[in-house]
C-alpha cells in the first residue's frame, strides 16, 4: 500500500496555562488519511477539531507524537521548511476568509506566490488564471469587504489553490455563510477532489455540510470517537 | 527578486498608514536635520576661531619687559623697560626664529581736516607686517630706511583710515598726529575683531624710532614695550623660547640664580585653546542634536511595536501561506529602514537649508561638510536597522497558529 498522504500517531497536545496548569487537548490520536480523500471532522466545541486541524496544516506543533505528511516527520523540520510546506503542499481556507483587507484580489489570490519567489509579471498572470478559473475574474480589482461572503470565500480557495497543493484544510468554511452560499462552496470543494484529486479535509458543525464528504471523523474530549464513512 | 517583492509590500504598508508614517519620519527629518545644522554651526564656529587665529599672525610669541619692585611693592609685567630694539635685533639671528618685531604703543589723537579719533600707535619695525601676517589695502610699508631716519610716516589701519577719510583713499595725504605732520603711505587690510574681541583695525603704525623720539618719549631711550616673535615653525616653537630665553639672560647680564627680567608668552597655546574650545562646542551642538535623532529612533520602535500589534492577524494569514520567519523580519525592518532613510534625506536638504538661512540671515557661520551630512545619514539608517530590529524580530517570532487567533 502506497504511503498515506497524512499518518498520524499517538498524537498529544496541551497548552500550557498561566500557574502551571496543563491543559490537554488531544489524546492519542491515530488516523491515517491517503491521497485524495474528502474528509469530515465533526466534534462539539472544545473537542480538539481545530487544534488538529492546525497540526495538520504545520501552523502548530504536537507535544508528543508524531504527524508523517507525506511520509516525512514534521516534527523534524525547521521553521523554513515547515513554511514552505504551506506554501506548496497545503492550501488554507479559514471561517473568516482571513483575505488581506486592503489588498485587492488579485493580489490576495497572488500572495502565496511572493513567498514561493515568483516574478511580479508571473504572479500576476497566474493570479488570474486561477481567478478565471474559478469565475472570479471580474472582482480582480476589488477590494475583499466589496464582495459577498461567499465572493471573499471563493477568492480564499483560488489563493489556497494557486501554489496547486495536494492538501487542502478548511476549517468551518461555510461557518459564516447562508446555507444557499454554504452549498455552492461546498460544490467547490466536491469539485476539486474529484476533478483534481485534491485531498480535502474540512472542519465543520453542520451535518448537511458534512454529507458532502466520503468519510466523517468524529472528535470528542481530544479523542477519535468515530471513524467511517458518512452515513448517507 | 523576492527582495524587491517584499520592499514593495513593505511600501504599501506604509503608503496605507500615510499620516503615522509622515509623522513617524518626521521624528527622524528633525532629528537629522537638527544634526546636519549644529554640525554646521559648530564647524562654522571653528572655522571662524581658524580664521581669527590666521588673522593673528601664526607661530607667535609675544616678550614682556620685566615686573618692576619698589619699596616691597611689585609692579606688573612691562613696568620695567629692559628691552630694547637692540634686543629685537640679537633675537633675530636665532635659528628658530624667523622674524622679530620690537613694539612701543601708545596712546595718540590723530586729525585729518576736521576729523579726529583717538587710537594706539604703534611704533614698529618692516618686520611687523610679517610677523602679524599683514597685508596692505593700499599705498606699501615703510622701510629700514624710515626707521634708521626716524621718518614721520604712518599706515593706518582699516576703522582709523573710515574714521578720518571715510570711503576716500588716504595714501598720499598728510595727518596730524599729536599736531605733527604724518605722511599716508599705505592703509593695513582689514583683519576683524581679535580672539578677545578687540578690533585689530583700530590702530596706526609708525616707525618705531619715530614712537620712541617724537610720538611718546620717555626716560629710557631705546626701551621698547615689547617684542613679537614669530618662530619658523609650529614645530620650532619649543626650541625657539628656551633660545630667545638664553639670549636675552646673556644680553641683559643676569646672573644665573636671578630671575627673568622678561616674560616669554606663547600666544599660538592662547589660539589652540580657543580652537579647542570651539571644537569641543562642536561636539556639544552635535551630541545635543544626536538626541533628537535618538528620540526619532525609539519613535519609530514605537510606531513598528504597535503596528506588528496591530498586523498580527496579517502576519499569521502570510506565514499560513507560506511567509518564512526572515520574510516577514524583512518585511517590518525595511518599513523602518525606508522611515529613516526617507526621512533622513529629507533631514539633511532641511538641515542644509537651515545652515544657509542661519549664515545668510543671522551672519553666522555655517559650514555644511559631506562628511557631516554622510555621518548624520548613516547615523539615520544605522538607527533604523537598530530600532526597527526588535519590532520586526517580534513579527517574525510569532507562532502562526497564534497570530492567526489574534483577534
Amino acid at each position: 500500500m502506497a504511503v498515506p498522504l497524512i499518518r498520524v500517531e499517538g498524537l498529544h497536545k496541551q497548552y500550557e496555562i498561566k500557574g502551571g496548569r496543563a491543559v490537554p487537548v488531544l489524546h492519542d490520536v491515530n488516523l491515517s488519511i491517503a491521497a485524495g480523500e474528502f474528509v469530515a471532522i465533526m466534534g462539539p466545541s472544545g473537542s480538539g477539531k481545530s487544534t488538529f486541524m492546525n497540526i495538520l496544516g504545520c501552523l502548530d506543533t504536537p507535544t508528543s507524537g508524531h504527524y508523517f505528511l507525506n511520509g516525512q516527520d514534521v516534527a523534524q523540520l525547521g521553521h523554513d521548511e515547515l513554511a514552505s510546506l504551506r506554501n506548496s503542499l497545503i492550501g488554507f481556507v479559514f471561517q473568516g476568509f482571513n483575505l488581506l483587507k486592503r489588498v485587492t484580489t488579485q493580489e490576495n489570490v497572488a500572495l502565496p506566490l511572493l513567498y514561493a519567489g515568483l516574478g511580479q509579471t508571473e504572479r500576476r498572470l497566474r493570479a488570474l488564471e486561477v481567478l478565471q478559473q474559478t469565475g472570479l475574474e471580474k472582482f480582480a480589482q476589488s477590494l475583499p469587504n466589496q464582495l459577498s461572503g461567499g465572493q471573499q470565500q471563493r477568492v480564499a480557495i483560488a489563493r489556497a489553490l494557486i501554489n496547486r497543493p495536494s492538501l487542502i484544510l478548511a476549517d468551518e468554511p461555510t461557518g459564516n455563510l447562508d446555507t444557499h452560499t454554504s452549498q455552492e462552496i461546498m460544490e467547490v470543494f466536491t469539485r476539486l477532489n474529484r476533478e483534481q484529486g485534491i485531498t480535502i479535509i474540512l472542519v465543520t458543525h453542520e451535518h448537511d455540510i458534512a454529507h458532502y464528504a466520503d468519510r466523517l471523523v468524529r472528535f470528542v474530549d481530544g479523542r477519535v470517537e468515530h471513524d467511517g464513512v458518512v452515513a448517507a | 527578486m523576492k527582495l524587491f517583492a517584499i520592499f514593495a509590500e513593505a511600501w504599501r504598508a506604509m503608503a496605507m498608514n500615510g499620516l503615522r508614517t509622515a509623522l513617524t519620519m518626521l521624528g527622524m527629518v528633525i532629528g537629522v536635520a537638527a544634526v546636519v545644522l549644529m554640525l554646521a554651526v559648530g564647524q562654522g564656529a571653528q572655522y571662524t576661531v581658524n580664521q581669527s587665529i590666521a588673522s593673528m599672525g601664526s607661530n607667535l610669541f609675544i616678550v614682556l619687559s620685566g615686573a618692576s619692585t619698589s619699596g616691597g611693592l611689585r609692579f606688573g609685567s612691562g613696568t620695567v623697560p629692559t628691552l630694547t630694539v637692540a634686543d629685537a635685533q640679537a633675537l633675530a639671528q636665532i635659528p628658530s626664529v624667523k622674524a622679530v618685531s620690537p613694539s612701543y604703543p601708545g596712546n595718540a589723537q590723530l586729525a585729518y581736516g576736521s576729523n579726529n579719533w583717538s587710537t594706539i600707535v604703534t611704533g614698529s619695525t618692516p618686520d611687523y607686517f610679517t610677523v602679524r601676517n599683514w597685508t596692505l589695502d593700499s599705498g606699501h610699508p615703510f622701510e629700514e630706511s624710515d626707521v634708521r631716519g626716524a621718518t614721520r610716516v604712518v599706515l593706518l589701519g582699516r576703522t582709523v583710515a573710515k574714521n578720518l577719510f571715510g570711503e576716500d583713499d588716504p595714501t598720499g595725504k598728510t595727518i596730524r598726529i599729536k599736531n605733527m605732520p604724518f605722511l599716508v603711505v599705505g592703509v593695513l587690510a582689514a583683519k576683524g575683531q581679535s580672539l578677545d574681541g578687540r578690533d585689530q583695525d583700530d590702530t596706526a603704525v609708525v616707525p618705531v624710532t619715530t614712537a620712541q623720539r617724537k610720538l611718546f618719549g620717555n626716560q629710557f631711550p631705546g626701551t621698547v614695550r615689547y617684542l613679537m616673535v614669530q618662530a619658523k615653525s609650529t614645530e620650532a616653537m619649543g626650541e625657539a623660547e628656551r633660545e630667545m630665553a638664553q639670549v636675552l639672560r646673556q644680553r641683559h647680564r643676569l646672573a644665573e640664580d636671578a630671575e627673568n627680567d622678561f616674560t616669554i608668552r606663547n600666544l599660538t597655546s592662547v589660539a589652540q585653546s580657543a580652537a579647542g574650545s570651539a571644537q569641543a562646542m562642536s561636539f556639544m551642538l552635535g551630541a545635543i542634536a544626536s538626541i533628537s535623532l535618538l528620540v526619532g529612533g525609539i519613535g519609530i520602535m514605537n510606531i513598528m511595536l504597535v503596528s506588528v500589534t496591530e498586523r498580527t492577524r496579517e502576519i499569521g494569514i502570510r506565514m499560513a501561506i507560506g511567509a518564512r520567519r526572515r520574510d516577514i523580519l524583512l518585511q517590518f525592518l525595511l518599513e523602518a529602514l525606508i522611515i529613516c532613510i526617507v526621512g533622513g534625506l529629507v533631514g539633511v536638504m532641511i538641515g542644509v537649508g537651515g545652515a544657509w538661512l542661519v549664515s545668510s540671515m543671522a551672519g553666522m557661520a555655517a559650514v555644511v561638510t559631506l562628511w557631516s551630512i554622510l555621518l548624520s545619514f548613516l547615523f539615520s539608517a544605522a538607527i533604523g536597522i537598530f530600532f526597527g530590529y526588535y519590532p520586526a524580530h517580534r513579527a517574525a517570532m510569532l507562532k502562526p497558529v497564534e497570530a492567526l487567533r489574534y483577534e
